[in-house]
């Protein structure tokens, strides 16, 4: 592990500790979107670029398009409601930080007694058609079965629900 | 021609949603269609497809032939789904929200369908996702608090079998370079003294047992089941949650992980949920949650057969197959109590037995398929669940695991004084004044509870016929 990659998982601990706390919602879906990008720089640098491209278009891109279509059909949260919210959502969540740091140190000092496999795994496919729809088509089905739940989701939880508020 | 169940539901999903609503109107008829289709495929199951459906087939990976295990779950998700769209169709008017919860009905049966059929442990992981994304959706879907704080609470445990079973996959794609399930089998028999892929067994085992409602990961279950609108309770209650959990555990028992590593484990909490379900349900004012804990205590006998399948030799297998037998059956009455929760909702506006008191002359078609499910589910001859649970203690007891045997029989008793004491609080008794008014439940329901009752008796009943049809091939089937 070199300075870049401490640096890189230094980031991502920092962005999704940030999109937990964080009391606005779009701020927590900037933060994902960001938690993802750093991710995807790790999968790169693992030598896994069809999980990185994955990785960038669907959870930085895809899913938090979804989400934001979803906080546009939502209620603003007044102003002076929003320090309250922010106080609160510290008091429930400051253990998160430490607890994360002390498993950082924990980890590095004295990593688990757990033996890894001799063999790197399976050759990494570089083709993203035979990884699809060779590989996994039945995951790719399910992935559009995902995306239409969580359309149908935004549609039946939050834009009816607002028509109906209306 | 399985890969149809996949296929189908997503194709159907699209063609209703096509732009202008062509479609629309026949949301309801579609899912009820693709229910027949999938119950007809588990009764018969051509051996020669279509050629071009087996090389879709081939291309989804979906070659390995299907078990009776798989049969028998089809054939649960086919009826289950087909009473759940009766109930959908008589408890909820407004056509939008019918439609939209018809959509969301295919991406559940498409997420089953796929936790059934594949082959694989990340498919398996994803297919159990499309699942649990479809159950959040219909559990809110009536946008009420109640069902949002449900659906909620199912979320929030959800995403932590998820971060579990996605651990566990990793760590064993790690050995076997690949997740299918005989590569992942192979590197198990391989490497079966390395401490990192017990964890791995445990985490995605943890994770089922999360997804199954099973103790001591049960504190979801109730809000779900009691929170969801009638139709979508049936379902949940109904098959959900057995294929979501205990399916899956099954899958991974027999398929990957070999039961007799972890049948302890199954012993144990398997005893666990029947006694701790069993005694909750006795504390219940409400109908829904005191059925919800009944399914946390019926669950429970299901994986104690599960674990003694684990003991190996003629009792293993006898343990086996009256664990799929007991599965199927509590499928059924369990559905069956749920469409009577329906059918009282519909007419008393509550599930709260302490308002209720004296239907059963009104309601007679109800309160008789009520006792008919509830003398079932206590185990009560000659009714289906009386076969199940006797072939469950038979085996525990040729096993030589008398204590489990004997609470078996403990929690039988307790089955069946919270459910006599649901027939006396809602059934029996003077009718009460403000319930006068109330009448039998609308026709799908009834049509639902008539055919479910008589599936109760007519497996009791022709108990000679289904042990060389069904169980005997259960037994040697593995």
């Amino acid at each position: 592990m070199n300075a870049l990659d401490v640096v890189l998982v230094a980031a991502l601990v920092v962005s999704a500790t940030m999109t937990v706390m964080t009391a606005r919602l779009l701020r927590a879906v900037i933060g994902l979107a960001i938690t993802s990008a750093i991710l995807t720089m790790i999968m790169f640098r693992l030598a896994a670029p069809i999980a990185g491209v994955f990785e960038l278009s669907v959870c930085a891109g895809l899913i938090p398009a979804i989400f934001i279509s979803a906080i546009g059909l939502t209620r603003r949260l007044a102003a002076e409601e929003l320090p309250a919210r922010q106080q609160e959502r510290l008091r429930r969540f400051w253990p998160l930080p430490v607890l994360l740091v002390l498993a950082i140190i924990v980890l590095t000092q004295w990593p688990l007694p757990i033996g890894l496999p001799d063999s790197q795994g399976p050759e990494p496919v570089t083709d993203l058609s035979t990884l699809l729809w060779n590989a996994r088509p039945a995951d790719l089905l399910a992935q559009v079965a995902l995306l239409l739940g969580g359309a149908f989701a935004v549609v039946m939880l939050v834009k009816n629900v607002g028509r109906e508020h209306e | 021609m399985r890969s149809l169940l996949i296929l189908l539901p997503l194709a159907g999903l699209i063609l209703l949603n096509l732009p202008g609503g062509l479609l629309a109107g026949l949301a309801l008829p579609a899912v009820a269609a693709l229910a027949i289709f999938e119950i007809v495929l588990a009764v018969y199951l051509p051996t020669a497809a279509f050629p071009a459906l087996e090389q879709v087939q081939q291309l989804l990976h979906l070659s390995t032939p299907l078990d009776s295990l798989a049969r028998v779950l089809l054939l649960s998700i086919g009826i289950v789904m087909l009473a759940s769209l009766l109930v959908l169709h008589a408890t909820v008017k407004a056509q939008r929200r019918r439609f939209n919860v018809a959509n969301v009905l295919l991406i559940s049966l498409m997420g089953m369908n796929g936790v059934v059929l594949v082959h694989d442990l990340f498919s398996l992981y994803v297919f159990l996702e499309v699942t649990s994304v479809a159950s959040f959706v219909l559990i809110a879907s009536s946008g009420e608090d109640t069902g949002l704080e449900g659906a909620f609470k199912y979320l929030v445990l959800s995403a932590v079998a998820t971060v579990l079973m996605l651990s566990g996959v990793a760590m064993m794609f790690l050995f076997a370079g690949s997740t299918d399930f005989s590569a992942v089998a192979a590197a198990l028999q391989n490497n079966s003294g390395q401490l990192l892929l017990k964890i791995a067994i445990g985490t995605f085992g943890c994770g089922l047992l999360i997804k199954g409602g099973l103790v001591p990961f049960h504190g979801w279950l109730p809000d779900a089941y009691q929170s969801a609108p009638a139709a979508i309770s049936v379902l949940l209650a109904g098959v959900v949650t057995k294929v979501s959990g205990i399916y899956a555990l099954f899958r991974l028992g027999i398929s990957v992980v070999g039961l007799q590593t972890f049948s302890p484990v199954l012993l144990a909490v398997g005893a666990l949920s029947m006694v701790v379900g069993a005694l909750l349900a006795l504390r219940q004012n409400s109908l829904k949650r005191l059925l919800a804990y009944s399914s946390v205590s019926q669950v429970g006998y299901i994986v104690l057969g599960l674990g003694c399948a684990g003991m190996g030799g003629p009792a293993g297998k006898l343990g086996l197959a009256a664990a799929i037998f007991h599965l199927f059956n509590h499928t059924i009455f369990k559905t069956l109590l749920f469409v009577n929760s329906a059918a009282l909702e519909q007419r008393t506006g509550t599930s709260d037995m302490s308002v209720m008191g004296g239907l059963g002359s009104r309601m007679p078609i109800t309160s008789t398929s009520s006792a008919i499910a509830a003398l079932s589910i206590a185990g009560i001859p000659p009714l289906s669940g009386f076969w199940s649970k006797l072939l469950l203690i038979i085996a525990l007891w040729q096993a030589g695991l008398y204590a489990y045997a004997s609470l078996a029989v403990f929690v039988s008793v307790l089955t069946l004084a919270y459910m006599l004491t649901v027939q006396r609080r809602v059934f029996f008794g003077k009718c009460r004044e403000d319930l006068l008014s109330a009448r039998e439940a609308s026709g799908g329901i009834v049509l639902v509870e008539a055919a479910l009752a008589l599936v109760i008796i007519g497996v009791g009943v022709l108990m000679p016929y289904v042990m060389n049809s069904f169980l005997l091939p259960l037994k040697g089937g593995f």
